[in-house]
Formats: C-alpha cells, structure tokens, sequence
C-alpha cells in the first residue's frame, strides 16, 4: 500500500525501475546529500484520506463567517460580486487549470487564445492599447508601473495620490526599497503641482474613498514636465466612467478580482497593467500575440518576449514569471457571459445603492458623506463616534462595515469607507442604518430618511 | 561567410565604413546568422554620443537580446529609421540597408584599433560553436 | 480545423473565431439586471462618452466557445507534462473543492480576525508545516509566486545589511550560470549588481570561482539545490559556509523542491532561507501560467525583516493577525494575505500526505527521473552522468549535428502524444532538454515517454528532415513567432478601427 494515495508505483515497479538504474535501493541515489542530513524527521501529522480531508477543511470553513452571512459593506479593490454559474464551470475546467505556461503553442491553443481574448477585452474596457497576460495582483500592479515609469523617464521620484488605496501605496513603498525609489505622497488636488522631476503621477479614480476625480488636469500636468501619469481604476467603474484611455492615463492598473473571481481571503487576483503602444517595450509580464501556423491558419503565441527574465535576465523589465493567467481566462468569461448590458447592470445597481443608502444615511442626525464631491459606488461614512467604535459597535450587531479610513492610512479622513455592488440587499441597507441610527443618535430613524 | 574586404571590425561582430570623418556601423553577416531573424532594432537617439566599446543598442531576435557596442567614439549624426520599421533589412542586407547608425568620429585613430577582415575571419573562425 | 461561422469577420482560416466574431447586436445573456438609473447620478463630464463594445453573445455561444478552446490545450489532466523545473505533478481534485467552500472561498480579506478563525488556524498550521519541511524557524505566505519570495528575500537581505551597518558597501548578488533567469532578475530589482559563477565537471558550483567572486561587497548566493541540472550540490555546506565567511547570506530557490522532503532540509545544510513553489511541490494547479504562491521560509535572524503580518495562536487558541515578530519588517509586498485559495489547496495536499506520504513522494519522483534518465542516456548525451535527484538534463547536441535540434525532437514529442520537456534550458547545457517526470506517472507513461524518445533517436538516426516539419497531429502546426514579434497583434480590433 502506497504512503501516497497519488503515487502509482506498486512494489514490483519500484524493483523493476531501481534494477534498470542498477541500484537496489533509493538511498543508493542520494549519496550527494550530507549523511548527518540524511532523512530527517519533520513531525508532520500523519496522512489522512479525501473524506477525513474534506471533513476537517469543512471544519476549518465553519469557523468562518463567508460575506453574506450578514449585511456586508466591506470592498475596496475587493468585492462581492454576483459570479454566474458558467464561469467556474468553463474557466476551472482541467484543461484549463492544469495546463503550464504555454511553451508550446502547438498544443496550448485554448490557453493563449483566451488570454489573448482577456487582453482584447480588457483594452476595450479601459480603451487602451496594450494589455498584458496579467500581474500578481493590484497592488504589485501599481509597484511595477512604477518601475516602468523610471525605466521609461531615467527619474526616480514616483508621487502618488493619498487616496489610493493604502495596500498599494505600502507596497509600493517595499518594491521603492528594491532601487532606492523617492514616494512622495500628497493629496490628489495636490498632484499636478508636484510633476516637476517625477517619473509618474500615480492617480486614483474612483479613488480609495470612492471619490470621483478629474484626472484630465493630473494627465496634463504630468506630461508638461515629462512625466508619466499612471491611472488606478476598477473594471466595473470602467463600464460607466470615462475609461482611462480617454483621460490621458499612460499606464493603467487594478485589480481584477471583482471580474468572476472569488475573494478567497486575499487572493490569488488578477493584476491588470494596461499601457499605450509605444510603451510597450517596458511593459512587464507576458504579452499574447496574434500570428499564423505553417498552414496559414490563425493561432496565438507568447510575444515580444525579449523583455522577460527567462531571455533578458538581469536585464529584464521585471523577474515576473509565474502570473494569474487562470485568472485572465476567469475575467474573460465573466466579460463574455455579462456583455456590455451585464456588466453595465452590475456597476449601476452598486452606484443606485450606493447613492440611495448615503441619502438615508446623511438624513440621520450627525452623519455626513464624503467631502470630497461626487462619489461611484463606495462612500465614506463619518458620524460624531469615533470610527474605529462605530465600526466595533456594527461588528457586534453582526454588520461588515466598511474600512477604517483614518486608521488604514488616508490622511485627514476618518469615518467607514461603505461600499455597495449589484449583491447589497435592501435589507442589508436597512440594516446599516438601524445599526448607525441606534448607536450614533440612540434612537430609531427620522421618518423623513427612507 | 562574408566578410567584406573594404570595412574595419569589431571583435563584438560589428563593422564600420568609414567616409571622411563619418563612419556606417552595422553587425556582420556572421552576427546576423547566429541571431537568426530580427525582429527588433533600437538605436541611440540622433544627437547622441557613445564611447567605443560602450552600448550602441539591442538587436533582438525572438529568443535572444544582443547589446550592440559602438566600434567607435562620437556622436550620431544618422540612425537607419528604415531598419526599425523592418528588422528584417539586418539579416537581409547586413552590410547594405541593414546598417544602425551613422557617427561623427571624435578620434579618427580609434578605426585602426579595430580588426582587419582577415583578422576578423580568423576571429569568428575561432569562436564559432562546432558544428553550429 | 472549425471554420468561422458565417459573418465572422476574419479571412485566415481559423482553430476557434473570437468571441468578438461570434457576436450580434442584441444577443445578450441575463445574469444581472437593473442599474439603468445610474447614469443619472453620475456628473455629466464623468460618464463614459463610447458605447462599450463588449462581444454580445448568449451563455451557450461562451459555453461551446470555451469547450472548444479546452479542447485544444495540453494539461496535466489530459497527459505527462514532463517539463522540467516545473513538477507538473498530478493536481488532485479534492484541492480544489475544499478551497471552493464558502467559509473559505467567500472571505474578504478586511474580515476581522474574530470572523475567520478557521482560514488564520489553517495558514497558523501551514506556516509550521512549512518551516518543519524546510528546517528553518520563520515563514511569510506573501508572495504570490516563486520570482516574487526571492524579491521578497533580496529586500530581506537589502534590509538586514542594512541594519547591521553595511546596506552600502554590500551591493554585489552572485548567482550560478545555471540559475533560473528570476534570479539575476529579481537581484537586479533590488538594485544589486549580478556576478555569474560557473559551474564546474560535476555540475556543482565551481567553488574556487565562488570563494574568488566572494568579497566584502557580497550580498549573498542565490543557490538552487538540487540545481536546474537536477543535481544535488556536492559541497553544499562548503558552499554555504564560504559565503557566510564573507559575511553574505544563502538564498535557496525552493523550485526543485520536490526532491527533497523529508529526505534532507534546506535549513541543516547551511542555507538561511528557501521559498516554495507550492504550485510545483504541493500539486497546486497552475492555470497556463499561474496563480503560483510562494511562501518564503527564513532562519531567525531574518525573521524581524519579513513582510507582515503572520498569524499568531494566542494562550487561549484564537489566532490574530500579527506583525509583532518583524519588528523592522521591509512591509507588504502585495496585498493582504497572499494566494489564499492556492495555500488552502497546498495545505489539504500536505495533510493527505502527511510525513511518511511526503518522503515517497520525493523517494518516487528521484526513482522515477533516474529511471527515465537510465533508459536514455544510451542514446542521448546525459549531460552530466551521475545520480540525478527528480529531474535530469539530456543534450541533443549529437542529434543536432545530424539534422535535428532540441526543438525538432520537442515538436516530434507533440505528434507522440506527449507534452515535451523543457527544453533549451539550463543555458549551460548545449541543445538542453530538461526532464522531470514526477512521482504521480505510472512506470507504464514512462515506458511509452522513453519509448517514444528512442523512436524519434532512430529517426534523427535514419531520416531527420521530416522532424523539421512536426508537429503534423497537434491543433496546429508550427506557429510564426518572427512576424509575431515583428508586428505585434496584441488585441482584436474591430474591423472599422484599423
């Protein structure tokens, strides 16, 4: 009996092979380890079988509270989104999900063609040029548009908007200590007026706090002084908002998870980097591209491939190897499947309910939204409480607030940062707002919020 | 192998022909067989100046990147805008339409630091793979 | 060959039209309704000025369109992989069902700690696993994915140098010419310069050009153990202590993991960290391309730096997220908590595994790649003839010399109905092609893998121009990857916006 329940070697196996190796044992082959590190004990619990594994990780699940098991309001770059049934069926298909990176176009069609149908609808979606095969996630995104901005301008100074989300503005701070960046971090209004010497301008829209912002002028003000302006957006925003090929955006990243993808505590996402054409020699990641085979027929292969590290080496445009190329394939299922009418719907309901619920809030005693103007479909709640109290005091009534806005990092903001998509329940909204209503005012709604 | 007699060579497989005090730098026949098809080409700016031996430029074929080294010192007077429409002229004309650059020599003495052609078909005859 | 449906709009003839010349205006699926307000409360200047042209087709057209493309990809589930450095091991299905359970899959990462106590306890008992395996004390579950842990570890490095006084003078990576090409890259990321050292008749590290490329100005080495040739380093704790004598530190890329559990620890010969390819090692799918995920494990003296937060089990058995143990910690490298969905996989392989299911699996994947590699060797170069661990390097240079390079007998492998291995690849090895069967092929694959590689020897022996042409039974045939790269198609336009 195999120790492995996935090994298929029988004992007679294992004597055939080791006799036509010409050894009798396998310890014979591993003369080239040190004998006093030879086998080691690890202390590993012993081996279980599928239904004992699938009994204890359902254990594990249970206690966990999964979004929707209340009202729920968390989201920034992540969010609960409607997935249709299609798109796990299709995308996590074998053939798909067990495939390597294709070395070998001949017999990786589906893999390739699908990423080169990602890279075409995602262009489309942010009315781009260039999109590549896909990043880790947003916010390493973000660090390697950056990176690309240096290369591209030989500066070294990357200002980025406070309202971008914080994970990325911190993990653009780590890639920074890689080649000894300068991050300089202002207010988006101050953005323009800080592009002197700088590789890029880093922009938000909508931004961290849902904010719409006008990034036309930060465009303007990059390009006057021979700067980048690298644009963070999301996909749904894009179905309704200028995309950021129409505002001057350069390069363009986010975070693709909302595309199908499940939130799975963090990952693994989709980094989408987007750029204009003639930037794409600096662009990190694999590229698809469109040619032919012997017999004319159409087929896709892995392109412009003397940027990478496996031809380029210490001179590559990144060490990216491994990318979320499943994930790629998810969000181009998921963009097939909801089309232009779908995904359009899936991004309003979240702006109608988004708006609806910061009216009823903003009628109740105290609270204010946002300060900054126009909003998308998240929006920053601030009341008399202190946020971090309010949020506790939700928690408590079984409510997922929202973010944390003074305490995760955005300067002079404090309040819950509430985010609503085309999953946010009337009942959830009633919910947020008998909870605020009690805990902030101590009494039940006005009657004139509703 | 071609190896024209009328130019000067580097050991990194590039040529020059020099006329007055410009000289046409490309890479050699050689150069382009064992890269095999080009199909990118990047060139200093005009207006630029480059030391002998430092980077010129990149010629990439799908699976290599090459570093093109100036066989000479001083600036770009001319960069071939019709051989970064179509990399194909470097392995089609290496030493005619497939040629990089133009450079206003700084030190016309540096020209005969560079091979000789016999000295550079002895030079490729050495480093030549086996067999390749 | 499945020609465009009628009205599609491209003239080539094609394996599968694009979702874009399937579509018709109108033709829509209804997975979500509703929203048309929303327009209206967007300020005017904001909206999106274009109609988005997104393909319009029904959920039977993307559900037909996607079987087709499944149909014309290779993958572990259809056949042997054997590419090299890769471990395209068997991904077994329980993995991904567990990782779809709602109290897992449906978490969002700001959750607070008290609501997902089962996903903390599982990446707490992971993270053990993890630093046992390896034989070091610390681990973070960031990285995404192997190229990003050794960033990760450079930046860790970069940092400790730092703290100890010596972030300046300490500027220099060396990396052995048989490394992945992430290595030198991921060192330059951070700034370092890269020395190449050679290796030497064995297939080790050449130590005498390690100990001459060793100066106060080393950062450290980048060291694949067993290396991409599928060699254990012979002089492993020589090589190790070298580069601690000159005040550097020992990267290990964890990439040939799969040789080597439960049969020697990275951390008891001398190295200070190592990542794991969980996407390789522990059976994760790969997807064509990724999510990988890469936890990097260290020894304590680099656990300050890591990037944060860890899990830690408090007295009362709860879990909390933490970064109190990496008090000069180098900060997130992405965000929140790394490849969860991918870790939640790894973690249900290992405990199906377990201790005594780990140490055969190594113990089969050394079997079988010496099994293969003794079949060969008589008629194709071993590069380097001494046991392998889990994966060899043959060289095809003789085969070339009559007619047929690596890539021929690659191609030729495709119309034998295998994936073919690695090839070209360590660049140390002329014509390479890098073999790694794994643990989970029958002898019988085996067989017919060998077999068919004796064939395609006879036929380089007897006839080789034909191989030039192959494959001729794979969806298509050799593809142009010079007018490819030449004039880069990178997106479908529609056929009125050239």
């Amino acid at each position: 009996m195999n120790r492995n329940p996935y090994s298929p070697h029988t004992e007679a196996d294992r004597r055939e092979m080791l006799a036509a190796i010409g050894v009798s044992s396998v310890d014979d082959l591993l003369g080239a380890i040190p004998a006093d590190a030879r086998r080691p004990a690890l202390g590993l619990p012993a081996g279980m079988s599928e239904a004992e594994v699938q009994s204890h990780l359902a254990s594990l699940a249970a206690r966990d509270r999964p979004a929707g098991a209340g009202p729920f309001f968390l989201g920034g770059p992540v969010q609960r989104r409607y997935i249709p049934a299609a798109v796990p069926a299709l995308a996590y298909r074998g053939e798909f999900l067990t495939a390597y990176t294709p070395y070998q176009p001949e017999i990786s069609q589906g893999t390739l063609q699908s990423v080169f149908e990602y890279q075409s609808l995602m262009s489309e979606l942010l009315a781009m040029d260039v999109v590549n095969s896909s990043m880790y996630e947003g916010a390493s995104a973000v660090a390697e548009a950056a990176l690309m901005a240096v290369r591209l301008t030989g500066r070294k100074r990357v200002v980025v908007a406070t309202e971008v989300y914080y994970q990325y503005r911190e993990t653009l701070r780590t890639y920074a200590r890689g080649p000894e960046l300068e991050i300089v971090e202002v207010a988006t209004r101050d953005l323009a007026p800080s592009a002197a010497g700088a590789a890029c301008l880093i922009v938000q829209h909508p931004d961290a706090l849902g904010t719409l912002v006008d990034v036309r002028p930060v465009a303007d003000a990059a390009h006057a002084a021979g700067a980048l302006c690298v644009q963070v957006t999301e996909p749904h925003a894009c179905a309704l908002l200028e995309p950021p090929g129409k505002l001057g955006a350069d390069i363009v990243v986010g975070e693709g998870q909302p595309l199908g993808i499940p939130m799975s505590f963090g990952g693994p996402y989709l980094g989408i980097i987007a750029c204009r054409d003639a930037l794409v020699r600096q662009l990190p990641g694999r590229i698809v591209g469109e040619t032919r085979d012997a017999n004319g027929t159409r087929g896709f292969v892995n392109t412009l491939q003397t940027r990478e590290q496996h031809i380029r080496r210490e001179k590559a445009t990144s060490n990216i190897c491994t990318n979320e190329a499943i994930a790629a394939i998810v969000a181009s299922v998921y963009l097939a499947l909801m089309g232009p009418r779908g995904l359009r719907a899936a991004a309003g309901l979240g702006v109608e309910r988004a708006h609806r619920l910061a009216e009823r809030l903003s009628a109740l005693e105290g609270c204010r939204i946002g300060d900054e103007g126009p909003f998308f479909d998240r929006f920053l709640l601030a009341t008399p409480l202190d946020e971090r109290t309010l949020h506790d005091a939700l928690e408590l009534d079984g409510i997922e607030a929202g973010g944390v806005a003074g305490a995760d990092g955005y300067p002079g903001r404090s309040g819950l940062v509430v985010q609503c998509t085309e999953m946010t329940t009337e009942a959830e909204m009633d919910a947020l707002v008998r909870g605020v209503t009690r805990i902030v005012t101590g009494s039940g709604e006005k009657a004139a919020a509703g | 192998m071609s190896v024209p007699d009328d130019l000067r060579y580097s050991k990194e497989h590039e040529w020059v022909r020099v006329n007055g005090d410009v000289a046409t730098v490309g890479i050699t026949h050689f150069a382009q067989e064992q890269l095999g098809d080009v199909v990118f080409v990047e060139l200093p700016d005009q207006g630029a100046s480059v030391r002998q031996f430092s980077s010129l430029g990149v010629v990439e074929s799908v699976k290599a990147a090459s570093d093109v080294y100036a066989p000479v010192s001083g600036e770009i007077v001319e960069r071939n805008a019709q051989v970064v429409e179509k990399p194909e002229l470097v392995n089609q004309e290496p030493y005619g339409n497939g040629w990089l650059v133009k450079v206003r020599l700084t030190d016309t003495a540096e020209v005969g630091t560079l091979l000789s052609p016999a000295d550079y078909r002895a030079h490729i005859g050495e480093t030549a793979p086996s067999g390749a | 060959m499945r020609l465009p449906a009628s009205g599609a709009t491209t003239a080539a003839p094609v394996l599968e039209p694009l979702l874009f010349e399937l579509e018709r205006e109108g033709r829509a699926g209804r997975h979500v309704r509703g929203g048309e307000n929303a327009d209206a409360l967007i300020p005017a200047g904001f909206r999106r000025g274009e109609p988005l042209r997104l393909p319009q087709v029904t959920e039977s057209q993307v559900v037909r369109h996607y079987m087709h493309l499944s149909e014309v990809n290779y993958s572990v589930d259809t056949g042997m992989y054997p590419l090299g450095s890769c471990t395209m091991k068997y991904n077994p299905k329980v993995n991904d069902r567990v990782a779809a359970l709602p109290g897992l899959a449906d978490l969002h990462p700001r959750q607070d700690d008290a609501s997902v106590q089962g996903a903390l306890a599982l990446l707490w008992e992971l993270e053990r696993m993890l630093v046992k395996i390896t034989g070091m004390d610390a681990a973070t579950l960031q990285p995404a994915a192997g190229a990003h842990a050794e960033f990760t570890a450079m930046l860790v490095f970069k940092a400790y140098h730092a703290w100890r006084g010596e972030g300046a003078t300490r500027r220099r990576m060396i990396v052995p010419d048989s490394a992945h090409g992430t290595n030198p890259a991921s060192a330059a990321m951070c700034g370092f310069e890269v020395t190449t050292v050679k290796s030497d008749a064995r297939g080790n590290i050449d130590l005498d050009a390690l100990t001459a490329a060793l100066g106060p100005d080393v950062v450290g080495l980048m060291l694949t153990n067993p290396n991409t040739l599928g060699l254990f380093e012979e002089r492993v704790r020589a090589v190790c202590d070298a580069v601690h004598a000159a005040g550097g530190l020992v990267y290990g890329d964890g990439a040939n993991m799969n040789a080597l559990l439960g049969l020697t620890r990275p951390g008891d010969l001398g190295l200070d960290c190592i990542h794991i390819n969980v996407h390789k090692t522990f059976s994760t799918p790969h997807g064509g391309g990724g999510p990988g995920a890469g936890p990097l494990c260290v020894k304590e003296r680099l656990r300050p730096f890591l990037p944060g937060p860890g899990v830690v089990r408090e007295a009362d058995g709860t879990f909390r997220r933490s970064s109190d143990d990496r008090p000069r910690s180098i900060g997130r490298v992405r965000s929140f908590f790394g490849s969860f969905g991918v870790l939640v996989r790894a973690y249900a392989y290992m405990r199906t595994l377990g201790e005594e299911g780990m140490v055969e699996t190594s113990e089969d994947a050394i079997l079988a790649a010496n099994y293969l590699a003794a079949r060969l060797k008589g008629r194709y170069a071993l590069a380097y003839d001494r046991p392998c661990m889990h994966e060899f390097v043959l060289s095809a240079a003789a085969q070339k010399k009559k007619g047929a390079a690596a890539l021929d007998i690659a191609k030729a492998l495709i119309d034998e109905g295998f994936h073919p291995s690695s090839v070209y690849f360590p660049l140390i090895v002329p014509e390479a092609m890098m073999i790694e069967p794994t643990e989970t092929e029958p002898k019988e694959t085996l067989d017919a893998f060998a077999d068919a590689l004796l064939r395609i020897a006879d036929r380089v022996e007897s006839d080789p121009a034909p191989l030039h042409d192959a494959p001729l039974t794979a969806p298509l045939r050799r593809l142009d990857e010079v007018t490819a790269a030449r004039h880069p198609v990178l997106r479908w336009k529609p056929p009125s916006r050239p």
